[in-house]
């Protein structure tokens, strides 16, 4: 008889569990459908930029300079034919940011008067406005005249644009991996114990670590497809900065394994204290929502309380995705995220002591 | 074919779980190559004694030897050479028939045609199925083509028929009887004494974590009758099984 091989074992194993992996809906939808669509939708809504909705008074004169510049500005959006009735309405709404009428001044100087209305609903896009029509004032007015004192005179340097998707992508890649790690794991071995599958796996030969093993590689490689995919459809669909290229991707992957092995550890974890089927998604909840909320997976964690920073700070994923920024926006090697790193091996080795103890074979 | 050759011998078993005592030094022999049944009812000790020779279950005290293996020191060499059908066990999600039996190959290490397998279990035409998709007598039959896939000595079948029809349960008896005609010996527990009957060459009653009768089915009720027990009812020469399976046809539907 042909000696057994554990590698044979664990290959098949792995291939199985690929396969389920694949045909699992609920698989497919955390670690690819729900970061596109978070990418999507928060990509498109970043992208935009502010955009100031001014309402210009009904029957307004459309000829004259101020109307005209205020049509040039990307960032204002000047609404021209609505109604009395509706602008009242939607100013107090907040739709509308501010109304403007410009009058001919009969007097002749200056040649016209430009009446403002802010709401108290949008103050913020107001100060915009202000300063916006400040600025515009005082060209519109310097036009035929030499400064006196000073004139300024702004140049910017260029430097690599920073999108909101270079922000968001990497959070959604770092949710993508925690789903895919705490979910996919827990409910695999949960469901592998509770329906005897790994009992009769036991009366074969395989051993408990190509069992485990076997599984890793499968979700492995599984989060590691999902990512690529991420990053290609960000970078080729939403200008993702991949700084170095091809070996910026390989970086994201290498960093990515680690974050799902580590996430892997919390699934082993939910999988021996969950009692019944029930009971897995809050456990998995508990773990992943406060993680997708405070580790900077929209907003960046400075714009936080400062109370509420350390907390963010402590969490796995927030070092996983300022690893995963780093790498990609700013082109760091994985050498120079060494700290981030450090942190998600400490997880890890706490993770895994835990889930030693607490992991139900039967 | 040499008779009375022990494949399995246990002796002296005895399992506690903390202050219960499962089972309480069972002591007894399967032949090679005969079909033996575990009987009793629930909770009397059967699967237990079962999952212990399967090297499933570790034992309190006792011997155990398989095909010549100790279960405490040769575990892989007996998971090698037996094949087993646990009670309720599943499957892995979301695969079919194959890709179950290729699986299996892989944990056996052995080549494994899945076609061949799911035609001696006559499943061919669910090749593509879903373990889950099954009817209830395609499951057990599914479950003892996993037990034959590394060509084992042994096979445990652990209530196979339990909540089949009484079609499903005939065909069940004839692929078991087929096995063991194959030179496979097979180790089977069961409720139903008329199964018992039929399919075994001995079996043994186990009550309360022991044994209290070992004998082939014939010479059981031999002595019962020799000891002056009578049935209450006259027998018929046929039962109300026998009239279902006349009236609805010997044919499997499923």
């Amino acid at each position: 008889m042909q000696k057994y091989s554990h590698t044979r074992a664990t290959l098949a194993l792995a291939k199985a569990s690929f396969r389920s992996i694949m045909r699992s809906p609920s698989a497919v939808v955390f670690t690819l459908a729900f970061p596109l669509i978070f990418i999507l939708v928060f990509g498109f809504l970043g992208g935009s930029g502010t955009k100031v909705d001014v309402a210009l008074a009904p029957h307004s004169d459309l000829q004259n300079p101020i109307v005209g510049a205020l049509d040039k500005m990307p960032i204002v959006k000047l609404s021209k034919n609505d109604s009395q009735e509706n602008i009242n309405k939607k100013l107090e709404k907040g739709e509308y940011d501010a109304l403007i009428t410009v009058e001919k001044n009969p007097a002749g100087r200056p040649a016209y008067i430009t009446h403002v209305k802010y709401t108290s609903a949008s103050l913020d896009k107001g100060n915009i406005l202000k300063s916006l029509l400040n600025e515009l004032s005082y060209e519109l007015n310097m036009q035929h005249v030499q400064p006196t004192v000073t004139e300024i005179r702004a140049t910017t340097v260029t430097g690599r644009a920073y999108h909101y998707i270079d922000f968001l992508l990497p959070g959604q890649l770092g949710f993508s991996l925690l789903s895919t790690g705490v979910f996919g794991t827990a409910f695999v071995f949960f469901s592998l114990r509770q329906n005897l599958v790994i009992k009769r796996f036991f009366a074969t030969p395989v051993k408990r670590s190509s069992i485990v093993l076997g599984e890793a590689i499968a979700r492995i490689g599984f989060a590691l497809i999902g990512a690529v995919v991420i990053i290609l459809i960000g970078h080729y669909f939403f200008n993702f900065t991949l700084i170095n290229g091809a070996i910026t991707v390989i970086d994201m992957l290498i960093l990515a394994f680690f974050g799902v092995v580590v996430f892997m550890g919390f699934g082993f974890v939910v999988s021996g204290l969950a009692k019944n089927e029930s009971t897995i998604p809050p456990i998995s909840n508990i773990i992943t929502l406060p993680q997708f909320l405070l580790s900077g997976t929209f907003f960046s964690i400075d714009a936080f309380p400062t109370w509420l920073q350390p907390i963010s700070r402590a969490l796995p994923l927030t070092h996983l995705n300022d690893a995963m920024r780093k790498v990609a926006f700013e082109g760091a090697g994985l050498w120079d995220v060494k700290h981030q790193l450090l942190i998600l091996l400490l997880w890890g080795i706490g993770i895994y002591a835990v889930a030693v103890k607490t992991f139900k074979w039967e | 074919m040499e008779k009375n050759k022990p494949i399995i011998s246990v002796s002296n078993l005895v399992k506690n779980y903390d202050d219960f005592k499962a089972v309480k030094g069972l002591s007894f022999e399967v032949y090679e190559n005969e079909i033996f049944g575990l009987l009793g009812p629930n909770g009397a000790g059967k699967t237990t004694t079962l999952e212990i020779i399967e090297t499933l279950r570790s034992k309190t005290s006792g011997e155990v030897v398989v095909d010549g293996y100790s279960v405490d020191a040769q575990a892989n060499a007996i998971k090698s050479i037996i094949g087993v059908q646990l009670q309720a066990a599943g499957y892995y999600p979301n695969l079919n028939l194959v890709e179950l039996l290729e699986l299996f190959g892989g944990l056996y290490g052995v080549a494994v045609n899945p076609m061949q397998m799911l035609e001696k279990v006559n499943l061919q035409d669910k090749a593509k199925a879903k373990y889950k998709a099954l009817s209830g007598g395609q499951k057990q039959r599914f479950s003892i083509a996993t037990t034959l896939i590394n060509s084992p000595k042994i096979i445990f079948l652990d209530e196979p028929t339990t909540g089949l029809d009484p079609q499903a349960r005939r065909n069940l008896w004839d692929l078991i009887t087929e096995i063991r005609n194959q030179g496979t010996t097979v180790v089977i527990t069961t409720h139903y004494m008329d199964e018992a009957e039929q399919l075994c060459d001995r079996v043994a009653f186990v009550e309360n974590g022991q044994i209290i009768a070992l004998d082939t089915p014939d010479r059981l009720i031999d002595n019962l009758i020799a000891s002056g027990f009578e049935r209450k009812k006259e027998v018929k020469k046929a039962n109300l099984e026998d009239v279902f399976i006349q009236l609805t046809g010997k044919e499997w539907r499923e």
